[in-house]
């Protein structure tokens, strides 16, 4: 799941041309911005069928938060 | 479950108007840097919006749309027996705005006149009340009034809405033919999410004050607002947007009895693209019939609905067409509804 998910991740931030890990925080991407948080949040409710509030997505930092949110709420 | 079928009432005349100023979002560069603001700008899919001076209210942009609708159409003024003016912005907290429109409109003292303050449901909630009051069969002539300034309401230095939101009024005329068959409504709220949209302080749980009209910085981006301007939590309202308006879609649809290919449009209120693109992606549908304005007037609230009617299918409802509308916001509140249109005359846009 971690593979798919950071291929998830890199297509919904359109990021090209290098690694993203799972303890990367990913608030520290170039390419995120309110709106990167949103395409994020469709991508979790098409892609896993998960909502996250924005208060409950706040504490989350890594990219490995973000799958151990999924997989929790899932 | 907040299901409604009226038989026989429906829409036969719309008309809008617009203020004539545009706000070319690329340029509007005041207050924060160029590049910056054409991602915004990219992202959201407004690239012009319409604002009103400081002395145009949402009553004017609906009387200017009125006028053209009675004149296009030359319809009896004695005959409009209901008037309803829907809106977040009117004249003053007291008297009704619909009241002060239905003198300036000429209309008699029989007519009745009140206002419904929701939001960006609005339209389809105040059609659900006229086409309910049109089943006493006493009314002949009803005119729904539906404006916003939403440029009044948000700050112009607060990031999350300053790219947003446009000004507009319509009207709708709602008359009784046998020929308009069956409608359908589903009207829902949800108190609890009151915070995701909201204007803290100018009522009376928080009256004005010095206080209240101090700007202030309000998060660590450095939006700047006051407690009497609007804020949107835009995260959340996506989250709603995603958790409801699906559903609603499908249930919508599951009362009436119709297979969502078997519609002729989709009108969904004009958020921004983003949302847009999700919920005719999400519910796959054939974006032909999505007619869309939100490039050219930006989110206009509960006018969008119409406006984007009246804009895009100007010659498209004199023929039969089965029409399906969603909106969703402040409230939160978020109602859908299928129509039937036929032999609609839309005038020219108003500007003003």
């Amino acid at each position: 799941m971690e593979k798919q998910f950071i291929e998830n991740f890199k297509e919904t931030l359109e990021i090209e041309g290098r690694e993203l890990y799972l303890t990367d925080k990913f608030r520290d991407y170039s390419e995120w911005d309110s709106l990167a948080y949103l395409s994020v949040v469709a991508m979790l409710d098409e892609e896993y069928s998960v909502i996250v509030e924005t208060a409950d997505f706040k504490k989350l930092i890594t990219i490995n938060d973000l799958i151990e949110e999924v997989k929790k709420r899932k | 479950m907040a299901f409604l079928k009226f038989k026989n009432v429906g829409i036969t005349a719309m008309a809008g108007a617009v203020p004539k100023t545009v706000i070319n979002n690329y340029e509007y560069t005041e207050n924060f840097p160029a590049d910056q603001v054409k991602d915004i700008v990219d992202k959201v899919g407004i690239f012009e919006r319409r604002f009103v001076d400081k002395d145009t209210c949402s009553s004017d942009l609906c009387f200017a749309a009125a006028e053209k609708l009675v004149n296009d159409n030359k319809i009896n003024r004695e005959e409009i027996d209901l008037l309803v003016f829907i809106s977040q912005t009117p004249d003053y907290r007291m008297p009704a705005t619909s009241v002060i429109l239905q003198s300036r409109l000429g209309l008699s003292n029989n007519t009745i006149a009140f206002d419904i303050n929701l939001g960006c449901s609005a339209f389809i909630y105040g059609l659900s009340v006229v086409y309910g009051l049109m089943q006493t069969q006493n009314i002949r002539k009803a005119l729904i009034l539906d404006g916003e300034t939403r440029s009044r309401i948000y700050s112009p230095k607060d990031r999350n809405t300053a790219f947003l939101f446009g000004d507009g009024g319509i009207a709708a005329l709602i008359e009784r033919k046998d020929y308009f068959g069956d409608s359908w409504f589903s009207l829902n709220s949800d108190g609890s999410r009151e915070d995701l949209i909201k204007i803290k302080a100018g009522g009376y749980r928080n009256p004005s004050s010095c206080e209240t009209v101090k700007e202030k910085v309000v998060d660590e981006y450095g939006n700047i607002r006051s407690d009497e301007h609007g804020y949107m939590n835009g995260g959340d309202v996506f989250n709603f947007v995603i958790r409801e308006i699906p559903t609603d879609f499908k249930n919508i649809l599951k009362f009436a009895g119709f297979e969502k290919e078997q519609l002729d449009y989709y009108i969904f209120h004009q958020a921004n693209i983003f949302i847009n693109n999700y919920l005719a992606k999400k519910l796959k549908l054939d974006k032909a019939k999505i007619p869309s304005t939100i490039h050219k007037f930006g989110n206009t609230s509960s006018v969008s609905v119409p406006l984007t009617m009246i804009s895009e299918l100007k010659t498209n409802l004199i023929e039969s067409k089965t029409i399906l509308l969603s909106a969703f916001g402040v409230g939160m509140t978020w109602a859908s509804a299928i129509v039937k249109m036929h032999d609609c005359k839309i005038s020219d846009i108003v500007e003003v």
